[in-house]
């Protein structure tokens, strides 16, 4: 299989990145440092593997990162108004509000059959709006949040914070569901081919649902973990993560026609996409640099696939 | 019956636009003022400015977002232009130079590269508000020669202001190229089926190439009027803007789809959207509620034709 062939390339190139990184800066090679990028990776890494399976079925989440920070604030207020309740609520409330409006953007895209890129655009600002009008404009801060609810992702564990335990954990998940579960076997075959598909029974259109339903979910945990990190929940909390997150994807070797990608990519290119945020205050570049930097590797990434793509369909489609 | 669909499409943007006269003008006194309404025009005309141009590419079945990340390029081009002494005509040069600029590259993604729109978009949409970030960092230029107000502040005869009047202009010429000449029905052509386009012996990638470079310059333009009106530049200036510019689109009655839409259609949703955010404004709604109603907006524009289509 050619994606096995390419995640092993993207490996290689990830670990020259990190390699020549650590040549000219030592210290980035520490314990401590990594398990600092991987904590700061861990968020984009959850949030890149739901829009993997998205993006797997020929859809588009533009509203991942309006998702989370709705969720987030929701979070915020139900602990500020049942402070001490723990964590464990917090999470099964953030996964069902965040799996209710992945599956408001997929029941819109099964069921109206309305384009992802036009449905998610809308419903970004409308869960932004939403946000505003939960909070009122206010900002929740670290000292209206209780102190479990805090600390749930910094509890370390084996020199990890619990945040990368969990990010850890559904990439395991994932690696495997992807390879020898039925629904990522069904969702691979909608997004390659939705006819074909089709006559084996595989509703394509219930597969955007299920996608988009489990992105959702994702990007709502993602949002209690986001404000409980940076303990702060206001409006513009993640405001253009989304971009990122789709970079990581595309970088990963998920192609946007659908059908292809594979859950290693995708973590590889998080970690790629996470060893040039954190590597870029040593070289000495401002972080500013960072969004640049992202538009340079997506653009490469797609016109590579692109390349890719036409080797093998140019028989049966007309050079235009 | 495409054409009638169209006209009633159209009709129905008339009635609410009518509706919305008459429920703003109950609602404030000082709605149906001249002045007022003079300063409702720039609530939409920069925008729409970017619509019309935009309107004939999603018409041609592509689709540009990064438009509104060009314009902050292009204003941040712009502002760095003043701080180096150019006069008022440099700086719109470098403006619609840079707009231009961004259109061809992704016009050239698209054609040469042959990545899909919306991936090639969303990558220079990161780039572009990308490098306006890298350059400005967290800085605002705002050096702009004082003659340089006269795009976006100045008028163009009594109450009508020169974003309004070029607003028009563009609107007629474009109304004209669409729907008038064999460009305009190529580009429908296109839309519709691009195979057969092709096979028809359209040059399709040229078309595009074109259409690409065109929001380009338009944005270009674009951000010449709000950097001129605003006075100054940051680099997130235009945010969210795509969002809107596309909903006007959507809403004015072109196909996400392709091949079918009109100028007209466009128009009025303009200024259906224009004066509906100018009236939640009156009443003092922030604009972040607004955003909740131009998302269900676009979702609803696409939803009613496609819930109607299926009985």
């Amino acid at each position: 299989m050619s994606s096995h062939r390419r995640d092993l390339a993207f490996a290689a190139l990830t670990l020259a990145l990190f390699l020549a990184v650590t040549f000219v800066f030592p210290g980035f090679a520490a314990p401590r440092n990594l398990a600092g990028l991987l904590d700061d990776t861990a968020i984009l890494i959850m949030l890149a593997l739901g829009q993997m399976l998205v993006i797997l079925v020929r859809g588009i989440d533009l509203s991942i990162a309006a998702n989370l920070a709705l969720c987030g604030m929701i979070a915020a207020v139900f602990d500020r108004a049942w402070p001490g309740m723990g964590a464990g609520p917090v999470l099964a409330l953030t996964l069902v509000c965040g799996g209710a409006l992945g599956a408001f953007n997929g029941l819109l895209v099964w069921k109206l059959r309305l384009p992802p890129i036009v449905v998610t655009l809308g419903t970004m600002s409308i869960f932004r709006g939403a946000i505003y009008l939960l909070s009122k404009g206010a900002w929740v801060n670290e000292n209206e949040m209780s102190r479990g609810f805090l600390a749930f992702p910094r509890i370390e564990f084996l020199g990890l914070t619990l945040l990368s335990w969990l990010a850890l954990a559904v990439a395991a998940v994932f690696v495997i569901a992807m390879r020898r579960s039925r629904v990522a076997r069904d969702l691979y075959a909608a997004g390659g081919n939705p006819e074909a598909a089709n006559y084996l029974g595989i509703d394509a259109g219930r597969m955007q649902f299920i996608a988009y339903t489990i992105c959702g979910a994702i990007a709502g945990v993602c949002g209690y973990l986001w404000v409980a990190r940076f303990a702060v929940a206001y409006t513009d909390i993640a405001l253009g993560f989304e971009l990122s997150v789709i970079a990581a994807c595309l970088i990963g070797g998920v192609a946007i026609a659908g059908g292809v990608g594979s859950a290693v990519g995708v973590v590889l290119g998080c970690l790629f996409i996470g060893i040039i945020r954190s590597s870029l205050p040593l070289v000495g570049i401002s972080a500013f640099w960072q969004m640049f930097i992202n538009g340079v590797v997506i653009l490469v990434a797609v016109l590579l696939s692109a390349r890719q793509r036409e080797f093998k369909r140019t028989i049966l489609e007309v050079r235009a | 019956m495409r054409p009638a669909n169209l006209l009633r499409w159209e009709s129905m943007l008339a009635v609410v636009l009518v509706v919305e006269f008459i429920v703003f003008s109950t609602i404030s006194p000082y709605f149906l003022s001249v002045d007022t309404l003079s300063d409702a025009t720039f609530n939409f005309t920069e925008r729409a400015i970017v619509a019309l141009p935009l309107a004939l590419l999603i018409i041609a079945g592509e689709i540009d977002i990064s438009v509104a990340a060009i314009i902050a390029l292009a204003s941040v081009a712009m502002g760095l232009g003043s701080a180096q002494g150019m006069g008022t005509a440099g700086i719109a040069a470098v403006g619609l130079g840079t707009g231009l600029l961004a259109g061809c590259i992704n016009g050239a993604l698209v054609t040469l590269g042959r990545v899909p729109s919306i991936v090639a978009t969303i990558g220079t949409m990161t780039l572009f508000r990308g490098a306006a970030y890298a350059v400005l960092g967290d800085r605002v230029l705002k050096d702009y020669p004082e003659s340089f107000a006269i795009f976006g502040q100045g008028y163009f005869a009594g109450p009508i202001s020169i974003e309004l009047a070029l607003f028009a202009l563009f609107a007629i010429s474009f109304g004209v190229f669409l729907h008038r000449t064999r460009w305009g029905r190529t580009i429908f052509a296109i839309g519709a089926n691009p195979v057969a386009s092709r096979f028809a012996g359209v040059a399709v990638n040229r078309y595009r190439f074109a259409l690409f470079a065109l929001t380009g310059l338009f944005s270009g333009l674009a951000a010449i009027l709000l950097t001129s009106r605003l006075g100054s530049t940051r680099p997130s200036i235009a945010q969210g803007w795509e969002l809107e510019i596309i909903s006007m689109v959507i809403l004015g009655g072109v196909s996400v789809w392709g091949g079918k839409g009109s100028i007209l259609g466009v128009v009025l949703a303009a200024v259906v959207f224009g004066l509906v955010t100018f009236g939640l404004g009156l009443m003092n709604i922030p604009g972040i509620v607004m955003s909740i109603f131009t998302g269900t907006l676009l979702i609803l524009v696409v939803a009613v034709p496609a819930l109607v289509n299926r009985r």
